[in-house]
């Protein structure tokens, strides 16, 4: 084991870098202010890759455990550590970071630093929330990084922004309120402990393990987000700032799946047993349903927006089969979506930066102003869609062979979305991208200039690198994988 | 004891000075002086003086170096609030300032029914003088009036709740009272009947439904730093005679207060989270959170005994303490930053007059933002801990669905402070003056806020602080 606290830098490095940018204060130093974001945000994106090189791909345990005393009056510790399914969030995390700091290099010039900050901050935060092992500490992190991004969204969203803060900040709120009673009846039911650890070995009865799973449940379906709570989602989206899509989609949206695996399932397997046709309905509902939502969307945000949900659909559907393949194939889908949402929210960005507007019916004919744009664009579409050899298609597979096991009918309702999926991002592609220049502002278009491309080609490598060589990020999953499905298998009930 | 007559003396020799700057520092100079005095004497045993009618322990002697504290606080933010305006202009304000802290030394430290009383009416009178200082101002007047009125009240419903328990036992004094009620030697209907009166004064005094009508009026109507005043010391002492009376001489009548209480505390949590939404002036709002607030403290208070098992009481008696105390400060300083931006005579306790705080000054902005948020209990702040420590005694003692309840009104409640932090943040501003202020009062407020951060990420000192007095107290 590493003496370097690693974990503690990849929280605390950009939460100070966050305050620092704070500190050069107003827009005249921007410039700054923008270097010194992006120092931070590589800063610590380069203390997270030690976490994987030096993961030990044998054991199922927590690594780069850190443990403290925190609040010795409530047994509360700082306890820190990953394991192969966190892991590869905090990477993912970070990375984005950089990818967001970029992305708001040239859109934002109003209160660049606090901008800048707030995403630093929330990044140490979302790093906190996947490497907490302690149940306070954890809470802590996840209500903690609704401030950052309600007042992103707030600040510099678009003009209904107060109403899509309001709604995100409530919705979720609203979920983690009911989690944090279910953590304190944990706590006093294990007689004063707070180790998530210690938690997934304590007996529990059914009726006990069932109202646990649906306090969760609540909390991390609205974070997800599963149908019907979804709907704060899409105005969150819709409004927020490029840089603050981004990191919903890719990052924020994992949060509640993370939940799953890390409380829902090993505190209370029998109950998830026990209830997993009511989350396998709401994530075929979630599949289907709102992937003919958004084949109707008129505004692409909200088209991609929907389609995140549907992807996460997935994602629920891949836990609650309770086998290896499902699991693996919903962590490969959450990262592949990580990269794909990101690079798609991204690319709305693009095209709103000139065009001010999200309307699918504004444009028309975009390859012929932005070819290279529209070139990243396709490939970012076709990955959303599912297309082999891009990520996209590795975790929908594996979910849907782990389906196919299951139960035919399953796997089938879920095949379906492929073409759904397909429909409705390449049709969204081929309005906006392909046929005649729509008007002479599409004409005028430039094409991306060297800081997007670079973000495109960032994206790019993640989305590629993951379908066409997915080794290095299963590999990592697996034992501690094999380890969760083991023990989710044990009933605790005595 | 020798410390009520150190401020007595004290405040004498203030009340003969004329110049105002004399008089601030005389002042802050007694209280200093008052909880050195306090903090040397405090030996941590539990000791009686005055035939018994005063008990100066642990918990008392925290409380009241709280006080202190909170009372300076105070006044530094009020002092040029007061110097901007003629009616107020006057010794008179710091004179009250410190009877009304000593009536608070009196109910904190009383180990007997009379000295409770008389601290309170200490403590209301000046603080009804108070409120009407600003003599030509219809709303304070008004507030004055109405406060008076329905404080006199309560003191009646206090003063014949007393009677009767004096009836039953036959003594007043707290600890006498206790033991007699453990003997077995009283009429439990005559007590009873007693402490339903006692109650309502108490919960008159604060401020919790239904006897919370006069707050919003007295919060909206006084002036600023007369609110800010009742608005964080008094709720200290509150909080000290709910121990005194009801846990140290009423703890065998337990299960009937404490469902007195949960009724309250719903109540309130549920009438002042909801009525705080639609208020447009900052001070009403503050005024119907305060009454949530009292309401979510009380669920401490409520959870003590289960079943006749004390095994939980110092652990949620001690949240209630830690509650009110995070409680207090972030009070302070959300009055202090309307006294910061209320300059050159005009008032700021419109809500839209935070409109685009964060463009004016980011600084004051973000420590408005802390104080919201620690009230709406979001962490890292302060307040999030104490909601956390109160509900993990709900939860200790099994009332799960009473938690629901209070999680749920708390969330109903993070509404309008997200208002707050919308107003100052998303709105463009209407006033683009410069925010100023002395030199004092901006280190203070922004020391203010940093312990409220600060506080929310090292919560186990207060914490242990609080359940350490609260066990050599108990």
């Amino acid at each position: 084991m590493l003496a370097t606290p690693l974990l503690s830098l990849a929280i605390w490095v950009p939460i100070l870098a966050g305050l620092v940018v704070l500190a050069t204060g107003a827009d005249r130093n921007a410039p700054l202010a923008r270097m010194l974001a992006l120092l931070g945000a590589i800063a610590g994106l380069l203390v997270t890759i030690p976490l994987y090189t030096g993961f030990d791909l044998n054991t199922p345990a927590m690594q780069f455990v850190e443990l403290h005393r925190w609040i010795p009056r409530f047994n509360v510790h700082y306890h820190l550590g990953v394991d192969g399914i966190s892991m590869l969030f905090v990477l993912l995390n970070s990375f984005i970071t950089v990818t967001v700091i970029l992305a708001g290099w040239q859109v934002i010039t109003s209160r660049v630093a606090q901008y800048n900050a707030g995403f630093l901050i929330m990044s140490g935060l979302l790093n906190g929330i996947f490497s907490s092992l302690d149940g306070v500490l954890f809470y802590v992190f996840f209500e903690a990084s609704l401030i950052p991004l309600y007042l992103i969204i707030g600040i510099w969203g678009g003009s209904n922004r107060v109403y899509a803060a309001f709604k995100f900040f409530l919705f979720t709120l609203m979920g983690s309120l009911l989690f944090l009673i279910a953590l304190l009846f944990l706590f006093v039911e294990s007689g004063g402990s707070f180790s998530i650890l210690e938690w997934h070995n304590l007996p529990l009865g059914l009726s006990t393990q069932t109202w646990l799973f649906l306090a969760f449940l609540v909390a991390f379906a609205v974070k997800v987000p599963m149908w019907p709570v979804h709907t704060w989602l899409p105005d969150a989206h819709v409004e927020a700032p490029t840089g603050g899509s981004i990191v919903l989609a890719a990052i924020a949206l994992k949060l509640g799946a993370y939940g799953f695996l890390r409380f829902s399932l090993p505190i209370a397997p029998d109950a998830a047993h026990e209830l997993s046709w009511l989350l396998i309905t709401l994530s075929l509902i979630a599949i289907i349903y709102i992937g003919f939502v958004a084949l109707v969307q008129e505004d692409m945000k909200k088209l991609v927006a929907y389609s995140s949900i549907a992807h996460m659909g997935f994602v629920t559907l891949g836990f609650f089969m309770f086998s290896a393949l499902g699991v693996e194939g919903a962590l490969v889908q959450m990262i592949s979506h990580g990269f794909v949402s990101g690079a798609m929210f991204f690319s709305i960005g693009v095209m709103y930066d000139r065009m001010h507007s999200r309307q699918i019916a504004d444009y028309g004919g975009v390859v012929n102003s932005m070819p290279k744009f529209a070139a990243f664009f396709m490939l970012f579409a076709m990955a959303n869609a599912g297309l082999p050899a891009t990520s996209g298609f590795v975790g929908e597979f594996m979910i849907i062979l782990a389906a196919v096991d299951y139960n035919f009918w399953v796997a089938f309702a879920a095949a379906t979305t492929m073409i759904v999926g397909a429909a409705y991002t390449l049709w969204m592609y081929k309005r906006v991208v392909f046929g005649a220049v729509a008007n002479h502002h599409v004409a005028e278009l430039t094409d991306i200039n060297g800081r997007e491309f670079l973000i495109f080609v960032l994206f790019a490598a993640g989305a590629l690198g993951m379908g066409l060589y997915p080794q290095p990020f299963t590999e990592v999953m697996h034992s501690s994988v094999n380890e969760l499905l083991r023990h989710v298998a044990l009933s605790k009930i005595q | 004891m020798l410390l009520m007559a150190c401020v007595i003396l004290i405040v004498d020799l203030v009340v003969k000075e004329r110049k105002r700057t004399v008089i601030f520092v005389a002042t802050q100079l007694t209280l200093v002086g008052a909880a050195v005095i306090t903090f040397a004497i405090s030996s941590g045993d539990i000791a009686y003086t005055f035939s018994n009618m005063y008990v100066s322990d642990l918990m008392g002697d925290l409380l009241k170096l709280l006080v202190y504290l909170t009372v300076i606080i105070v006044l530094f933010y009020s002092r040029d609030y007061i110097l901007e305006r003629e009616q107020m202009a006057r010794s008179e304000y710091y004179v009250l300032a410190l009877f009304a802290t000593l009536g608070m030394m009196v109910m904190i430290s009383a180990n007997h029914f009379l000295t409770v009383y008389i601290g309170l009416e200490l403590l209301s009178l000046s603080l009804y003088a108070l409120v009407a200082m600003n003599r030509d101002s219809v709303p304070a007047t008004e507030a004055a009036m109405k406060y008076f009125v329905l404080g006199a009240l309560a003191s009646g419903l206090l003063l014949y709740g007393m009677s009767m328990i004096y009836g039953a036992t036959g003594t007043l004094e707290i600890t006498a009272v206790a033991e007699r009620l453990y003997m077995g030697q009283a009429n439990k209907s005559i007590l009873v009947f007693g402490l339903v009166f006692l109650v309502s004064g108490i919960a008159f005094k604060l401020g919790v439904v239904p006897f919370h009508m006069w707050i919003p009026d007295v919060y909206h109507g006084a002036p600023t730093a007369v609110a800010l005043f009742i608005a964080s010391a008094p709720k200290l002492a509150a909080f000290a005679i709910v121990v005194r009376m009801l846990v140290n001489g009423l703890i065998v009548l337990a299960q009937d207060w404490q469902t007195m209480l949960i009724l309250l505390a719903v109540l309130s949590m549920a009438v002042g989270n909801i009525a705080a939404i639609a208020q447009t002036n900052l001070k009403r709002m503050l005024a119907y959170s305060a009454i949530s607030h009292m309401g979510f403290m009380l669920l401490g208070l409520v959870t003590g005994i289960v079943d006749g098992d004390a095994r939980f009481a110092l652990n949620a008696y001690s949240s209630s303490m830690f509650y009110v105390i995070t409680y207090v400060l972030t009070s302070a300083g959300t009055f202090g930053m309307i006294l910061l931006l209320a300059r050159g005579g005009l008032e700021s306790d419109q809500i839209d007059d935070f409109k685009g705080l964060n463009k004016r000054s980011p600084w004051f902005a973000a420590v408005m933002m802390m104080m919201m948020f620690s009230m709406a209990g979001i962490p890292f702040f302060v307040g999030f801990f104490a909601k956390f420590s109160v509900l993990q005694a709900v939860v200790a003692a099994g009332y799960l669905w009473l938690a629901v309840v209070a999680v749920l009104f708390s969330l109903v409640g993070c509404f309008y402070y997200l208002r707050i932090v919308k107003i100052m943040y998303f709105d463009p501003p209407t006033n683009t003056a410069q925010i100023e202020a002395p030199l004092d009062m901006k280190i203070l407020m922004s020391a203010n806020g940093l312990a409220v951060a600060l506080l929310g990420i090292f919560p186990q000192a207060l914490m242990s602080v609080c359940a350490f007095a609260l066990l050599r107290s108990l």
